[in-house]
């Protein structure tokens, strides 16, 4: 695969990634925004891990105005809320919330296909 | 480790040699775009050493110091040297004395090696008699997802064992990572594909099967996809085969699954 290739450090700094690799076990804070598929052609984004001082109604207003799609925020006894909306939003969803200042894009993950 | 020997080799001229990534030949390119002999160089090194892993780099390291003492002797005393050395080759390679000859383009003539033909019988050795460290180790390819239509709700995934053996992953834990991104539920079917309920297209496993590889297979150190899983106390950790580095690797997550379909079904 070709994605092996990229970024290789010039001089290998073993310590190179120690402090600018937050993946791993301990990342909570990511956002993620998903896809999943209904039937036919329609599908569903979710998006989980906003922070809990958001207002969630006021945010997804706006994704649904922006967006022309409708939505809804759901209460997840595990995660929270989530906002859903419909359609294959998650481009569009991470650079709204890019842009809108609410999430640093690198802590946005985007999952699905 | 890396800073050592870029000191040591003075300038471009062995730098490409570094058996690294495509990425190193753009910079080396870049430095001393003048030199055109190293650019053919930095591809022939390309081509060679396709595979990454800490053992290839040893191996440069081990022709980097091999070859500048050869082509330093050939300066040196031109000429006469030219005989000894070629004794040299023989005892190098024993048994292959004769078959070697035809086989080198400066046999029968005084003239200097130059440095890639140099290069190119070392790789030559160190592919008969070590292929391992000669860096053109297979790379693991990975052979596209194979995907077929069940009905029209349904994706079948042919080769997936396939592929989870050439990642040497559990397929339980590659199929946990597959069903979460896609957001779908699944299972093995008699024949060991793997079943999935929604649409899905080649290029979509293709991407998942990316991340997958990229998140728990490679080793951030080395890029060496010889790696090993391990479950240890609830964590999952990633250990290197090849340079022994390990770290601890996200829990597969679902995260949240929104409710679709028939609304009595459930809950
Ligand atoms: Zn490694």
């Amino acid at each position: 695969m070709s994605e092996l290739e990229h970024q290789v450090p010039s001089a290998f700094d073993p310590f190179a990634d120690a402090s600018a690799d937050d993946s791993g076990a301990g990342a909570k804070e990511y956002v993620h925004v998903r896809v999943q598929q209904r039937n036919g052609r329609k599908s569903l984004t979710t998006v989980q891990g906003l922070k809990k001082e958001y207002s969630y109604n006021k945010i997804l207003k706006d994704l649904k105005k922006e967006f022309c799609c409708n939505g809804t925020v759901v209460q997840d006894p595990e995660l929270g809320q989530v906002i859903q909306l419909q359609g294959d939003q998650r481009k569009n969803v991470s650079t709204f919330l890019v842009q809108a200042g609410i999430v640093k894009k690198e802590h946005i993950k985007l999952h699905g296909f | 480790m890396g800073d050592d020997h870029d000191l040591k080799e003075e300038g471009g001229e062995i730098v490409p040699f570094d058996p690294s990534k495509k990425k190193k030949k753009k910079k080396v390119v870049i430095q001393d775009p003048a030199d055109d002999s190293v650019e053919k160089l930095a591809e022939k090194t390309e081509t060679l050493s396709v595979s990454e892993g800490l053992e290839s780099t040893f191996s440069g390291l081990k022709k980097k110091k091999k070859k500048p003492v050869e082509s330093s002797i050939l300066t040196d005393e031109v000429g006469e040297a030219g005989e000894e050395l070629e004794d040299h080759i023989g005892d190098d390679e024993e048994g292959e004395g004769i078959d070697l000859h035809p086989r080198y383009p400066w046999e029968g003539s005084d003239r200097d090696y130059e440095y890639e033909e140099l290069l190119g019988r070392v790789f030559n050795i160190l592919r008969e008699n070590n292929p391992e460290l000669a860096g053109d180790r297979r790379r693991t390819v990975m052979r596209p997802p194979q995907v077929l239509r069940e009905g029209t709700k349904k994706t079948v995934f042919v080769n997936f064992m396939d592929l989870c053996k050439t990642m040497h992953r559990q397929p339980d834990h590659v199929m946990a990572f597959l069903l979460a991104e896609l957001g779908t539920s699944g299972s093995l079917d008699g024949q060991q594909r793997l079943v999935v309920k929604g649409r899905f297209a080649p290029k979509n496993f293709e991407g998942i099967l990316r991340r997958y590889v990229n998140e728990y297979v490679i080793c951030i150190g080395c890029k060496s996809p010889d790696t090993i899983l391990s479950k240890e106390n609830r964590l999952f950790f990633l250990r290197c085969e090849k340079c022994g580095s390990g770290r601890s690797v996200a829990p597969i997550k679902a995260g949240f699954v929104a409710r679709v379909g028939r609304r009595n079904a459930g809950t």
